[in-house]
């Protein structure tokens, strides 16, 4: 499909809200191939943020919205933290609902979903912090993992509990002192790409958003696979600049710095045999795909 | 009703889309001797339920188990054993916001494991159905009945109703969907009944044919947009609600507080056209009234049976919904009595709170006899506490010496 769920009937056109119309006459919905590119020249599916200037989780937001490959049948679930403000300026269905149960939420949904739409795709990707994720979440984040449940989990990683002023977090570097680890924290940052491996996640990746090239094809191959395979889950490093004591211009060189070849945020990736198969398979056809439009243009010419 | 263009025509399990008012009104009905949790399985059998999620507490395993049974036969769109309580709540949350149909059940420790999400199933108006086997909640651990549970479930926003037999339990799984998706209502239910009293033991229960079943559930039909991507995804709003500490921040906030309430208010008028009353009476001219539910009525009645050999005439109210609280109904019915008996089987007598906050001279009400932490309930007690209201002397049943 394409707009054709979002139309506005003619006579009510002009008196929709700017936004909405930039939405039906710009977005990018069934745009195959849709992506990081087309920010700046069509309409994106974010709206605005409420997050602080200069903070890489609305880079993130952007880039995600500008990347998932289906987002006219996609349906995100978020937790209570600071993306969580972010979430009603998204232009796809949305759930918060409580802090942590975003993957038992998706697990329902996903399954609502199959039995509603059979044979159709109906993607869900969930978003949420750290916290989220790996603390007060970690059980339901596990579980849907074990029960190979089929959508995309993505952890906006900045290593603390933003929302509610810095505090320690099990995705927090050990040693740093925040809120609540008033000596610096005991313990070893948790290693959730691993656990995720050993959980069943077939498609797992570790980095950064500094590029948003890498970020288009991380989402594109976590959905996908999701979607055809099991779960997948993606930790992205969106620093909170604020209480790390950055200033606004300065999260990317954060970002570059933490993605150093020895640092924590080294490019890291796991890929289950299916799901390498799958991502082959999904190449070839894309090639294909552009062989023929190059020679259909080069015909056309 | 829009949902009768289904109407005649068949599931892939050959049971035929019936006008929900024929299936429960006027079809044929047959006697069947079957467990409570039997009861559940056989309602959920017809109920078109599409995903069904269960965990494990007692005394509803049982129940959540032969729903199971029912999923591999194909009569439920999906089921699943979450991992906690919680997050099975959450996971009916997700089914629910993506347009299914959903039944669970817990009791107990589980409710409370639970809570948090019931508050938010209401606030976003998800017409989930949560069975709750009532079963203590206290330490030291006790699987035993107790009605505790439900005071807490009265402020969550959502529907709650109490029932006191099988056959209560059997209509009221179907009548509960009807009522909790209207969309003026669309409100999540907890459907509860005394643990063991009504889930482990057998009675005759009157069914309707099997081969009938609801219409399924439109998720268009409601107040809040379904999240499937099926309807335009409208920003929601400009600024999240929270960001805000200004008028217009409390002010949603607090209206749509108030519409939840208000909507299970406007719950009512569907509840009494399917339940015949949110109350039912029994001599209600009676100087003495007892007032409670779910098996405590059936205790009652038994007292009642009892008192009335000894030429002492007795009267009996039935409070069936709690939420919405029928309170003008009670009111009305207690008007004349001169004591009102409100037998309890938990420790914090909510119920006779409830009653006393809803009528005037509320001096009249007795709040006893109270049992919990599983202790049945002898209708003798419910006598003596009867005979002492009037002054009458009866002999102790336990001594405490004297
Ligand atoms: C049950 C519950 N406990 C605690 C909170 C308070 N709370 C809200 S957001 C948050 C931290 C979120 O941290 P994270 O998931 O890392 O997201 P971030 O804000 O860092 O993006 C906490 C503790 C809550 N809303 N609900
Ligand atoms: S508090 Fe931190 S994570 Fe939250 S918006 Fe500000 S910079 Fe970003
Ligand atoms: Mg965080």
């Amino acid at each position: 499909m394409s707009k054709e769920r979002i139309k506005i009937a003619p006579e009510f056109f002009d008196i929709m809200p700017p936004e909405y119309q930039d939405l039906v006459t710009r977005a990018t919905y069934g745009n195959e191939s849709r992506g990081w590119k087309d920010i700046g020249t069509s309409k994106e599916l974010i709206e605005e943020h409420s997050l602080c200037a200069g903070c890489p989780e609305s880079m993130a937001f952007r880039y995600i919205l500008a990347s998932l490959p289906n987002p006219e049948d996609t349906v995100m679930v978020g937790s209570t933290g600071c993306t969580s403000l972010v979430f009603p300026h998204v232009a796809v269905h949305n759930i918060h609902s409580l802090f942590g149960n975003q993957n038992a939420v998706a697990s329902g949904l996903k399954r609502a979903l199959t039995v509603r739409f059979p044979g159709r795709i109906k993607d869900v990707v969930v978003l949420a912090g750290d916290g989220a994720t790996v603390d007060i979440g970690l059980d339901m984040t596990l579980q849907a993992w074990f029960r190979q449940e089929k959508f995309t989990t993505i952890c906006f990683d900045n290593e603390l509990y933003a929302n509610t002023g810095g505090q320690e977090s099990g995705l927090m570097q050990k040693g740093f002192v925040a809120k609540m680890a008033p000596v610096g924290k005991t313990f070893e940052k948790v290693r959730l790409p691993e656990i995720a491996r050993e959980s069943g996640c077939h498609y797992v990746v570790n980095c950064t958003v500094s590029k948003p090239s890498l970020v288009e094809k991380v989402i594109k191959n976590a959905v996908y696979v999701a979607r055809e395979i099991g779960p997948t889950y993606l930790q992205l490093y969106t620093p909170c600049i604020l209480e790390i004591g950055k200033n606004s211009m300065e999260g990317l060189q954060e970002m570059r710095d933490s993605e150093k070849p020895t640092e924590r945020f080294a490019y890291k990736e796991y890929i289950s045999e299916p799901a390498k198969q799958l991502l082959a398979e999904i190449a070839a056809k894309e090639k294909e795909r552009k062989a023929a439009a190059k020679q259909l243009t080069s015909q056309e010419a | 009703m829009e949902t009768t263009s289904v109407i005649g025509t068949k599931n892939k399990k050959g049971q035929v889309y019936t006008d929900p008012r024929v299936m429960m009104n006027e079809a044929p009905r047959t006697p069947s001797f079957f467990t409570g949790s039997e009861v559940i399985k056989e309602a959920v059998r017809r109920a078109s339920v599409d995903v069904m999620i269960a965990y494990p507490i007692t005394p509803q395993s049982e129940a959540a188990a032969l729903i199971g049974e029912l999923f591999a036969e194909g009569y439920i769109g999906d089921y699943f054993r979450g991992e906690s309580e919680f997050a099975v709540m959450s996971e009916c949350a997700g089914a629910a916001f993506g347009g299914a149909r959903v039944f669970t059940t817990t009791a107990g420790p589980g409710t409370m494991r639970a809570m948090e999400n019931f508050p938010m199933w209401a606030g976003a108006r998800l017409p989930i159905q949560c069975i709750v086997t009532c079963r203590g909640i206290n330490s030291p651990l006790s699987i035993q009945p107790d009605t505790i549970e439900i005071s807490y479930l009265m402020q969550t926003g959502m529907l709650v109703w109490h029932a006191e037999t099988a056959q209560d339990f059997y209509d009221w799984i179907m009548k509960g969907y009807m009522v909790s998706e209207e969309p003026d209502v669309h409100l999540p239910l907890a459907l509860c009944c005394d643990g063991f009293f009504v889930t482990h033991t057998k009675d005759v229960v009157n069914l309707t044919p099997a081969d009938m079943c609801l219409p399924p559930y439109d998720p268009y039909r409601s107040p809040v947009p379904c999240m499937d991507m099926e309807c335009p995804p409208v920003r929601m709003m400009r600024d999240p609600f929270v960001m805000k500490s200004n008028y217009i921040s409390y002010a949603t906030h607090a209206s749509w507080q108030q519409e939840v309430w208000a909507a299970i208010e406007r719950s009512r008028k569907h509840t009494i056209a399917w339940m015949d009353g949110l109350i039912e009476t029994e001599n209600a001219d009676a100087d003495v009234l007892i007032v409670s539910s779910g098996t405590a009525v059936s205790q009652g009645r038994e007292a009642i049976r009892l008192l009335a050999d000894e030429g002492i005439r007795v009267g009996l109210v039935k409070i069936k919904t709690l939420r919405p609280w029928p309170g003008e109904e009670i009111r009305e019915a207690t008007k004349n009595a001169k004591y009102i008996i409100v037998p309890e089987f938990n420790v914090v007598g909510w119920m006779a709170r409830e009653i006393k906050a809803s009528i005037p001279n509320s001096d009249r009400v007795i709040a006893g006899p109270h049992v919990c932490g599983g202790m049945t309930m002898p209708p003798e007690i419910i006598v003596e506490q009867i005979k002492h209201a009037l002054g009458i002397r009866s002999a102790a049943l336990a001594g405490r010496g004297s």
